[in-house]
């Protein structure tokens, strides 16, 4: 894609990722526009945390990564560089995480949690640091920021705790906000005030969003482009409207079909896939997804490139016969 | 199920003023012991063969509710009757008899399995307690787990075996041992893939079907109990606000947080979610070791008065056999 022009913040291009001998990660591409907020959904296990993990260098223990490359602005970075990534996390790059309670430091204040970043990197002193601090955690629409600043994580409910997760994450103005599973913990009526939160800062600071999650509700609420990955690699990418509208992979179609709409009638049998996602171990060769995908065929066995959707967008899919995946119900 | 059943049908089951109250962790200094009230008075019923499902965000004491009627909560006021027998007086004898009647399957299927008992002998257990002979047993797990679409040769393997769909089946393969009439449901298929979720829910409805059981379906996400729910609770800390028939309240909430509720359940389809009307709500959760002293969602509520943060609105029926607490709905 328009890889090394300054208008792509991050682009990901045939990530993988070992855990040990598996490819849990196989051959990823993702790439992020300025100000674009990118949805990365899929199973559980197929590899989305990881993806986000590599580009912030923060793959640990079994698990590193085996290939592809990761650019910021168009510049290559090395996640493995410790120093260079310690830089660019908390200065360029932010993530949040699903459990906002446990990724708080219980030993700072609000206040100081959200102004660390500024300070680490040198970018403030201590007092000016919690004076954006506090302006900061008005912006996302925490109630008394001076009183919460000085309050404790476990003092406050979880949707606050979030939004204080976002406040510290978006501090130092980073160029892209990785945010993973961000209101899985919270509900609906708070989710929607953090969805709301994350599009204004993004439409007033121009941050690009990788936003990983399960929920295609609110993938249809937020995203501008949504990447499906399955069982290690994306399947299909596109735009959310033409993603939604014309789903070309069989899984992405599929996984539409099954969740329940509050336009269905009551009581009916919901549509479902088919034998559940295999173990890393028992993948089978080729198509990722031909277990479970009623179109497979011989040339399944084959792994299907990522091409062009033939669609008026620039979306991708990864399928043999994805021409014939609109006539499965 | 529901609406043709005329009022002087005697519910399986009956709360009657429900009241949980916890000790909180921590004695203020110089205050006395605090309360949590995780659930503050609430009352109703379960038929035969219905589902009727709690609803409520994080905390509301959808979960205490349910584990006060199984005495894994301790009642502090109320009352809880299985066909008519109040189960605090019950003798031993009595008591493990609605234990065959009243089974629950909770949302982490790996928590609720030992992990080394085959599956067959997990589904055996409740039978074994129960002095059904060892060849009947085996006859049974047969039965059940043909009956929740498992193979039954695969009776003899351990869960960590099994995916997460799988495991789910057997916990419902044995809650169905003794052959209940309700089963409490705590978040069923939260803890599943949504490709695996329809399987579980389409299981639990044709289980509804050809058994007649009731269930008690506790659930934070509204689309799934708009698809399965006769009747739905809507709970917010520990009170019920709103309860009725599920087309009525998915059709026309009232209760001004039912109504927040539903509009903020994000829809999957993005041109339906970005131009759908909301009910944004502002402010946050009170605590529920400190909660207003009037109506419960005063702190909330986009249409309080005065009043509202005086007194404690009480349930109200329409003619659409729905209840609301509100003053002003
Ligand atoms: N630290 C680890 N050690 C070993 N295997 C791991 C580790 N972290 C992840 N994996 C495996 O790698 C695969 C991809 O994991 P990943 O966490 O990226 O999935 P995910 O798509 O984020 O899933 P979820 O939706 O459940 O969060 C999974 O099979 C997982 O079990
Ligand atoms: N054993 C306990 N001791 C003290 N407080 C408790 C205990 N169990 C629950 N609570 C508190 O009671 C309240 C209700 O909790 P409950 O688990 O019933 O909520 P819930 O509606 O099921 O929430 P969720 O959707 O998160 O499962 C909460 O404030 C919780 O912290
Ligand atoms: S490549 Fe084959 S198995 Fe894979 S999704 Fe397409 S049709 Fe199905
Ligand atoms: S009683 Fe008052 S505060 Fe409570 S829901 Fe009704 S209007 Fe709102
Ligand atoms: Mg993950
Ligand atoms: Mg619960």
């Amino acid at each position: 894609m328009i890889d090394g022009f300054s208008n792509t913040t991050l682009s990901i291009s045939n990530l993988k990722v070992a855990v040990g001998p598996h490819s849990v990660v196989d051959g990823v591409d993702i790439d992020i526009r300025k100000g674009e907020i990118v949805a990365l959904v899929g199973e559980s296990g197929s590899g989305k945390s990881l993806t986000a993990l590599s580009a912030m260098g923060l793959l640990s223990g079994r698990v590193g990564q085996s290939g592809g490359e990761i650019k910021l602005n168009g510049q290559t970075i090395n996640p493995q560089d410790e120093v260079e990534m310690g830089r660019l996390r908390g200065t360029r790059l932010s993530m949040i995480f699903q459990e906002p309670v446990a990724s708080l430091n219980p030993l700072l204040s609000v206040g100081e949690q959200v102004a660390e970043s500024l300070v680490v990197h040198g970018r403030a002193t201590k007092a000016q640091a919690m004076e954006r601090a506090v302006q900061m955690l008005a912006d996302v629409g925490i109630p008394e920021p001076e009183k919460r600043a000085k309050q404790f994580a476990w003092e406050l409910s979880g949707g606050m705790c979030q939004r204080v997760m976002i406040a510290s994450a978006l501090i130092a103005e980073p160029d892209l906000l990785i945010a993973d599973e961000p209101t899985t913990a919270l509900d609906v009526t708070v989710q929607a005030q953090i969805l709301d939160l994350m599009r204004r800062l993004r439409d007033k600071t121009g941050t690009s969003i990788l936003i990983i999650t399960h929920d295609m509700g609110v993938v249809a609420s937020i995203a501008d482009r949504v990447c499906v990955m399955y069982g290690g690699r994306v399947v299909e990418q596109a735009e959310v409207h033409q993603l939604f509208k014309a789903p070309k992979h069989p899984y992405t179609k599929l996984l539409l079909t099954t969740i329940p709409k509050l336009t269905d009638a009551p009581k009916q049998d919901l549509y479902s896939i088919k034998g559940m996602v295999p173990d890393i171990a028992d993948f089978p060769e080729g198509c990722r997804f031909r277990t479970r995908c009623p179109l497979a065929d011989k040339q399944c066995v084959k792994t299907p490139p990522l091409q062009p959707r033939k669609t008026f967008d620039d979306g991708l899919v990864a399928c043999w016969h994805s021409e014939l995946t609109e006539t499965l119900q | 199920m529901r609406g043709d059943m005329d009022a002087t049908d005697a519910p399986l089951l009956q709360v009657k003023n429900l009241k949980v109250h916890f000790p909180s962790g921590s004695k203020g200094l110089f205050s006395e012991q605090q309360l949590v009230k995780a659930v503050d008075g609430v009352s109703f019923m379960v038929h035969a063969g219905e589902t009727l499902a709690i609803v409520g965000e994080s905390g509301c004491g959808k979960s205490t509710t349910g584990n006060a009627i199984l005495g894994l909560a301790p009642v502090t006021e109320g009352q809880v009757t299985f066909r008519g027998q109040d189960i605090a007086r019950l003798s031993p004898d009595e008591r493990s008899r609605m234990w065959r009647n009243l089974q629950v399957v909770f949302q982490d299927p790996v928590a609720a399995l030992n992990p080394k008992l085959t599956i067959g002998n997990s589904i055996a257990e409740p039978l074994a307690i129960n002095g059904v002979p060892r060849a009947k047993q085996l006859e049974r797990i047969v039965e059940l787990l043909d009956l929740v679409g498992l193979n039954p040769s695969q009776k003899d393997r351990f869960p960590n075996e099994l995916s997460g769909g799988q495991r789910q089946r057997v916990v419902i393969a044995r809650a169905l041992a003794l052959e209940p009439d309700v089963i409490i449901c705590d978040e069923p298929v939260s803890a599943l893939d949504v490709s695996i979720q329809s399987q579980i829910l389409n299981l639990l409805m044709k289980l509804q079907r050809e058994l007649g059981l009731a269930y008690l379906f506790i659930s934070h996400d509204l689309s799934v109990v708009r698809h399965i729910a006769d009747r739905v609770i809507v709970m917010y800390l520990g009170h019920i606000i709103e309860q009725g028939p599920a087309e009525v309240l998915f059709s026309n909430p009232r209760h001004p947080y039912t109504e927040a509720l539903l509009s903020a359940i994000p829809l999957p389809d993005p041109v339906a979610e970005r131009s759908k009307k909301r009910v944004l709500l502002e402010g946050d959760l009170p605590s529920p070791l400190n909660p207003p002293k009037g109506c419960p969602f005063v702190t909330r509520c986009p249409i309080r008065e005065e009043r509202c943060a005086e007194a404690k609105p009480q349930l109200v029926q329409d003619e659409n056999n729905r209840e609301v607490a509100c003053f002003l709905r």
